[in-house]
């Protein structure tokens, strides 16, 4: 329920690349360009963000000011004029790039956001190849990976870019506040903050911080290993577990539930999830699934087919009603299955058994 | 829910009793901790459990467990004394005023105080902090509704909304949080006792005749009735109810009194469970049928907020598992052919007889939207619904015609049954309370990694990481007065059972008070809980039981923890 003002409504001009382009009051240099498909890369920056300004990819010369700024942090203002791609800044953002990748590793193989990684399409943007690197006689630090606010992901201290998203989003799209910057230099990572007296910032294992990362250095701790993008089907459906009935995706490999990502910016949830939602999806592929009808005899469990199993129900439920009617019949449906499952098992209950003996544990 | 999620963010006041929303409803918790945080919502929170979002709340209100009614009407004491009401509202859009009115009066702060244990200033200040809002929205939850007075709980709640005018308005109403994903959908079927989809009445006889049209079951339905589920175990027990059908749900585990439960699922002739687990009640079962979990199947949803929204399957099922949907017709044709057998055998017999026997409707559907279809012209809040119109996105019901937008909030401008009806209500003391003998109150609920009977949860790595066993929660001046320690192992014993469960010290739980989840198969908590139900919606009395609490001691320990995994009760 955006509100609109006149205030927002209120245009100004500015010229990016000499070209004259029209922005709302309040929108960044960045968003004013993107609006106008005007290209300026970024790393750090993410829509459903505050701007955090740590990446310095994003920086564009803005007449009158002496040196670049980044433009996800600067307003737009009337008359600027700005200039998103001359030979310097190329060249500032191609040193910035390599000055991350001495960190992180180019090992693109092994990884598998492989195809779908912010950084190496900045890295193919900027074709920088391992020999760019050896310009700088660094040896990359080893850092101690440490532990994750939660053992449900994995930090991958090598591959961070310390780009602060996560951290931004802990705050402001999960509101705990439960991880932040430690150490310097070159040893800086993100760690879980240490509890204080008023500010507990207890982790909740909802897993923002890992689905807004970039460059894949979180990860979930417990999963087999997840397809390659291109080998990945998303199908857009509701989290069956709680009421709040977010939209999110599977992502199927070979025919297994192996993640589940967010469904865009849509739905109740606006792409957030919690614990359950993100993580709790290894029941579908478990092991104990029931794969084929059973009965019991005498006790004993015997795997049935479909045929026998229906058989037998159908020919103890008439002999029940014709001995006892059909109020000594009566059927529990679930919370856990759709309308149309639903819908169904009140009709065979009323219009084929023939009793209103129907219910389900919604008082649960 | 009787207004959107998306309007917590926009109220003024949000006042939420008997949930721990930041813990079973986190993305609600989330809106609401930003409605506090960016929009300088009021939050007021009224909880025994010194729930999460506690520490957002500008009053926490800590009642004894089972006295809602006596904190509600005290509320609704101070804002008439004080002339805080909607007089306008109550006026125009309401009836039975004076009567309520007058059941309040003897509701004072002090009275309420006492019964409660609340301050009778905290009282009078949470009532002013919601009535002084130009928009309140209560949330609720099972913490309301478990009760042996579950039904007046809420009566109560909505008695107060509409006294300040939160009803039919954006950012306010009286809002359940539904805890599974479908209950709102489940209900809005018909999958209960008394009504067909879309609440109509199976005592209505031209809702009957409807039905019987749109189905063409050539039979009579029955306008007797139902049973409720919690009426359902006693009628077996009398020997009344012989089968039961069960479809994805574990009432083993989930229901009050389980011992109860159990020995009642026993004594039945048939028992029919189809789940994607071997649950604890498909172990009881005749016949088990595997069926197929949200992932493997199309379908539709309806959240807490009215909204109907897309299933869509991604693999297919395991093994020879089918959706409900499928298991379902296969069931009803299976019958419609043994009893064409019958009739072709009494043919012969008698022929007029015979011809005249059900056709028992349409059972071949090709795909979940047929079947959406047939419901929707049968549901006059759904009619305005399709597959179609969802691959857009979800619809609010009531969508009565093809081109309406869908409802975010109900009762705008005039209440569904025309005046909102405010009900005298008394307050009762809950229908177990500590003694000598069982001096603790035990609550039940759930906690943020698991779901239910832990059917699910309990089979996803992480998550069973993460919170692998139960723990007991104490207020620690308990513990220490009586001599325990966390993690100790402790037995609690109620009127109807025992179970031991390791102990952790919280002060989420008040003084006298042990919480306890239903997650956990090893430690089955509802052989404790109470089946007290309230009379009107039969909900058992989960929130609220006496119980005894002691250490055990070391020695009687148990060696190594008895965890049967689901596969070792498997045939092989
Ligand atoms: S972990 Fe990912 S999101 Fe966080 S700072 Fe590192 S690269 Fe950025
Ligand atoms: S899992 Fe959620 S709460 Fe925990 S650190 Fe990540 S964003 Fe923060
Ligand atoms: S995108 Fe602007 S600093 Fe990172």
């Amino acid at each position: 329920m955006a509100s609109f003002t006149r205030h927002d409504l209120k245009r100004i001009h500015l010229t990016v690349n000499g070209r004259p382009i029209l922005a709302r009051a309040g929108q960044t240099v960045l968003e004013a360009a993107r609006e106008n498909g005007i290209h300026i890369p970024t790393l750090c920056y993410h829509e459903k963000l505050k701007p955090i300004g740590a990446c310095r990819l994003c920086v564009v010369d803005v007449a009158g000011t002496p040196t670049p700024v980044t433009s996800c942090t600067t307003p737009a203002t009337e008359g600027m004029v700005v200039t998103t791609d001359s030979a310097m800044l190329e060249n500032l953002r191609r040193e910035t790039l390599k000055l991350l990748l001495l960190r992180h590793p180019m090992n693109c193989a092994a990884c598998e956001l492989n195809g779908n990684c912010q950084l190496q399409d900045l890295v193919h943007e900027y074709d920088i190849t391992h020999q760019d690197l050896h310009t700088y006689e660094i040896t990359p630090v080893e850092y101690d990976a440490g532990v994750w606010a939660t053992p449900l992901i994995k930090y991958h201290p090598q591959r961070c870019v310390l780009c602060g998203r996560c951290v931004q989003a802990c705050i402001e799209i999960t509101g705990a506040g439960a991880i932040n910057f430690k150490g310097r230099g070159a040893t800086t990572r993100i760690a879980p903050v240490e509890p204080t007296l008023n500010s507990q910032g207890e982790c909740v294992s909802c897993g923002e911080c890992m689905a807004i990362c970039p460059v894949n250095a979180l990860t979930e701790a417990n999963a087999k290993p997840k397809g390659k993008p291109w080998e990945t089907t998303r199908v857009k459906t509701v989290c069956g577990y709680c009421g709040c009935g977010c939209e999110l995706e599977l992502n199927v490999v070979h025919g297994q539930v192996v993640g589940v990502t967010p469904a865009g910016d849509n739905g109740v949830n606006n792409g957030a999830l919690c614990a359950k939602g993100r993580f709790g999806y290894g029941f579908i592929n478990h092991q104990d699934r029931l794969k084929e009808p059973m009965i019991k005899r005498d006790g004993y469990w015997e795997q049935s087919n479909w045929d026998e199993a229906l058989d037998y129900i159908a020919d103890k439920l008439l002999q029940i009603r014709d001995q006892h009617g059909p109020d000594a019949i009566a059927a529990l449906s679930s919370a856990r299955c759709t309308n149309e499952d639903n819908y169904l098992f009140q009709k065979l209950t009323r219009g084929v058994i023939g009793t209103n003996n129907i219910d389900h544990c919604a008082r649960l | 829910m009787t207004n959107s999620m998306s309007e917590i963010e926009h109220t003024d006041c949000i006042l939420i009793t008997g949930s721990n929303t930041a813990e079973t409803h986190p993305i609600i918790g989330r809106m609401v901790k930003r409605a506090v945080q960016r929009n300088r919502a009021k939050l007021i929170i009224v909880d025994p459990r010194q729930v999460e979002l506690t520490k957002y709340a500008h009053i926490w209100l800590r009642p004894r467990p089972g006295t809602d009614v006596a904190w509600i009407n005290g509320l609704m004491n101070v804002i008439i004394a004080e002339e805080l009401w909607d007089k306008v509202y109550v006026q125009e859009r309401t009836e039975g005023f004076e009567a309520m009115r007058q059941a309040v009066a003897p509701y004072t702060p002090e009275v309420v105080s006492k019964i409660t244990g609340v301050p009778a200033e905290d009282i009078r200040r949470a009532a002013r902090m919601y009535a002084k809002a130009p928009r309140a929205m209560q949330l609720y939850a099972m913490g309301i509704t478990q009760h042996s007075t579950g039904t007046n709980n809420v009566m109560a709640l909505a008695n107060l909304a509409m006294l300040c005018g939160n009803v039919g308005i954006e950012g306010g109403g009286v809002n359940p949080l539904r805890g599974q994903g479908n209950v709102q959908g489940a209900c809005d079927m018909g999958a209960l006792p008394n009504v067909f989809p879309g609440y109509q009445s199976v005592t209505d006889e031209a809702v009957l005749g409807k039905f019987e049209q749109g189905w063409g079951t050539g039979m009579r339905l029955s306008n007797r009735l139902g049973l409720m589920l919690t009426e359902m175990f006693p009628a077996i027990m009398d020997g009344k109810l012989k089968a039961m059908l069960i479809m994805g749900e574990n009432p083993v585990l989930s229901d009050a009194n389980a011992t109860h439960v159990k020995e009642a699922l026993e004594k039945l002739d048939l028992l029919v469970v189809q789940d994607i687990f071997f649950t604890e009640t498909a172990q009881l079962a005749d016949v088990v049928l595997p069926a197929a979990s949200f992932a493997e199947k199309d379908g539709t949803f309806t959240n807490t907020e009215r909204r109907v929204q897309r299933v869509r399957k991604a693999i297919d099922p395991p093994g020879s598992a089918m959706p409900d949907w499928q298991i379902i017709c296969a069931l009803a044709e299976r019958i419609g052919q043994k009893l064409q057998e019958r009739r072709d055998r009494d043919n012969g017999r008698n022929a007029a007889r015979a011809a005249a026997r059900p056709a028992y409707g349409r059972w071949d559907y090709a795909s979940p939207s047929e079947i959406f279809d047939e419901m929707a012209s049968l549901t006059p809040s759904y009619a305005g619904i399709s597959y179609e119109r969802l691959e857009r996105g979800g619809l609010q019901w009531p969508c009565p015609t093809k081109y309406h937008p869908g409802t975010p909030y109900l009762h705008k401008g005039r209440f569904t049954r025309g005046k909102g009806k405010f009900a005298a209500i008394e307050f009762a003391p809950s229908a177990e309370l500590p003694n000598e003998e069982y001096p603790f109150y035990l609550s039940t609920g759930r906690i943020r990694y698991h779901y239910h009977t832990g059917t699910m949860t309990r089979r996803s790595p992480g998550l069973e990481t993460i919170a692998p066993e139960e723990r007991l929660e104490l207020n620690p001046q308990d513990a220490q007065r009586m001599g325990i320690a966390e993690g100790d192992l402790v037995r609690v014993t109620s009127r109807r059972g025992s179970i031991e469960a390791k102990v952790r010290l919280s002060e989420r739980s008040s003084p006298g008070m042990v919480f306890g989840t239903f997650h956990f198969r090893e430690v089955p908590i509802n052989v404790l809980t109470n089946n007290a139900l309230d009379p009107v919606a039969k909900i058992p009395e989960y929130k609220v039981c006496a119980v005894r609490v002691e250490r055990v001691p070391t020695a009687e320990r148990p060696a190594a923890p008895e965890r049967k995994a689901a596969e070792e009760l498997q045939p092989a």
